[in-house]
């Protein structure tokens, strides 16, 4: 796509590609650390992860100052102004993703070693799942390929349905044992971070999707978290 | 693209305005010829009234010559023939029992250079009613050089000097009183050929604000080399690359998702 008339504006449309996917490699590792830390209790990894949120902020708004900038300047049309549109909402979306793993790290200092590391085995799971699809996100926009984005979107729901069986899986332990109810929350609220970058994949799966047809993707996503419509069943009533 | 070379793109099929109003001027397989060069290839398309269609394209692409053929301005250039149909209101243009001046008193037309009668301003807007024979008595023709000034939202700026010579006037309010001029004869479309090429932001802009009041009233085609003139004041856009009507659509549609790749480089400027 590099090969518009005026030269300066092909530099300044690269220039913004080359920071979203700096951004990009940014929310990755920002979320592959708070994992980590959460997995292994590292408060130290921890507090480097909420320290480094920041950088991924200053670069939200360095990519949405060269958007403003190259609109005013280059007047952009078809693509070339997707493109433009595209950056800004991924942009906002990798930020998101950026708070939600500093979020995931901050609650490692809260759980502590109040509960066994087995509990954490669904959610490392899950860890590794949001992982490996914003990973995938991130190369089908390196690639500018739609079916690839369209396969993170498809498998969104894995990360939905694993969500829904550690939401009941931690309610297990909570009605269990009330000394638990404090780190499970602390892990429940992990564990839906996690569902929400997932969330946030799919949305930069769906804009790579416009960036390339030219059009809203207008499916609606299958989705499997059903947590907030579960029933909360009392303890002593499960048998009945 | 190669067994099917003049293959107009609609986008969509058809375009929305061409669906939603009437419709004024078709055109079908139309060929212009300037002696030996083929200046026009087989060009078929539908233009909607009380809507403003744009023909955009690079220098030589054939939009200035299809917009002169519309009101038969191509009969006076030697060795120009027109072949294939354009209708208006569904009556052939080219017929041979057609009246060329009645024809360009339907069909006005407003050039890139302003060109005002070497006359005063009222007399510039009287002429074509004069001649026409649309005036009753003289206060008639008052009323409508009137009208036609405001229209053409020029009235206030020139009502205490209609007497003056038109050519005193900016570049600006020297266009604005050709727009009246060409409305002046009650007109059903009126052409315009790079109206504001010549003209500063300030000017283009009063003039771009007209254009989409007449559209009230007039079916109008713009041809212009401003790709943003064009999705500004815009209804329906069409693009030519040499002599070839290349894609046709809503301008909303062109200008974000144009089906044809040279519409797409041409817009995004990344024709070499």
């Amino acid at each position: 796509m590099s090969d518009h008339i005026l030269k300066a504006y092909d530099d300044d449309l690269s220039a913004l590609r080359n920071m979203l996917s700096e951004m990009g490699g940014m929310a990755e590792v920002q979320l592959n650390r708070s994992a980590e830390a959460l997995m292994r209790r590292d408060g130290k990894l921890a507090d480097e992860v909420i320290a480094d949120d920041e950088k991924i902020d200053a670069m939200e708004i360095a990519v949405e100052e060269k958007a403003i900038l190259t609109i005013a300047k280059r007047q952009p049309l078809g693509r070339d102004l997707r493109n433009i549109m595209v950056a800004l909402r991924i942009a906002s979306d990798l930020e998101r993703i950026g708070d939600l793993a500093k979020n995931v790290a901050k609650r490692t200092h809260a759980i502590g070693d109040a509960i066994p590391r087995r509990l954490a085995g669904g959610l490392d799971r899950m860890a590794q799942l949001s992982q490996m699809q914003l990973k995938l996100v991130l190369d089908a926009l390196a690639l500018n390929d739609s079916d690839k984005a369209m396969d993170v979107w498809r498998h969104d729901e894995d990360i939905d349905a694993l969500y829904n069986s550690i939401f009941r899986e931690l309610l297990t332990y909570m009605m269990e044992d009330p000394r638990m109810i404090g780190a499970c929350t602390h892990l429940l609220f992990a564990a839906k971070n996690l569902e929400r970058i997932g969330d946030h994949s799919t949305n930069i799966a769906e804009n790579i999707y416009y960036l390339v047809h030219g059009k809203a993707l207008r499916e609606e996503r299958p989705k499997k978290d059903k947590t907030s419509t579960t029933p909360f069943t009392p303890i002593g009533k499960e048998a009945e | 693209m190669n067994d099917m070379p003049y293959k107009t793109v609609l986008t969509p099929e058809p375009p929305k305005i061409v669906a939603l109003n009437p419709t004024k001027i078709v055109a079908q397989d139309v060929n212009v010829f300037y002696g030996e060069k083929h200046a026009i290839k087989h060009l078929s398309i539908t233009i909607p009234d009380k809507a403003v269609s744009a023909f955009i394209g690079p220098s030589g692409c054939g939009k200035s010559t299809f917009l002169r053929s519309i009101n038969r301005m191509n009969d006076t250039i030697a060795g120009c023939r027109v072949t294939g149909k354009i209708t208006v209101d569904g009556e052939d243009i080219y017929d041979k029992s057609l009246d060329v001046v009645d024809l360009r008193a339907r069909i006005g037309m407003v050039f890139q250079k302003p060109n005002p009668f070497p006359k005063s301003i009222f007399e510039n807007v009287a002429y074509g009613p004069r001649i026409h024979g649309l005036a009753k008595d003289k206060t008639d023709l008052e009323r409508i050089v009137t009208e036609s000034l405001q229209r053409a939202s020029l009235w206030d700026e020139v009502k205490d000097r209609l007497h003056a010579p038109g050519t005193g006037l900016s570049g600006g309010q020297q266009q604005r009183l050709c727009i009246a001029r060409a409305i002046s004869v009650n007109p059903e479309v009126v052409l315009m050929d790079e109206p504001c090429s010549a003209l500063d932001p300030i000017a283009t802009a009063r003039i771009e604000e007209l254009i989409i009041e007449l559209k009230e009233k007039f079916c109008i085609v713009i041809v212009t080399h401003s790709m943003q003139q064009a999705a500004r004041v815009s209804d329906l856009t069409a693009f030519f690359h040499l002599g070839i009507l290349v894609e046709v659509g809503d301008t909303d549609e062109i200008f974000t998702v144009p089906q044809d790749k040279r519409t797409h480089d041409y817009i995004t400027g990344r024709f070499g």
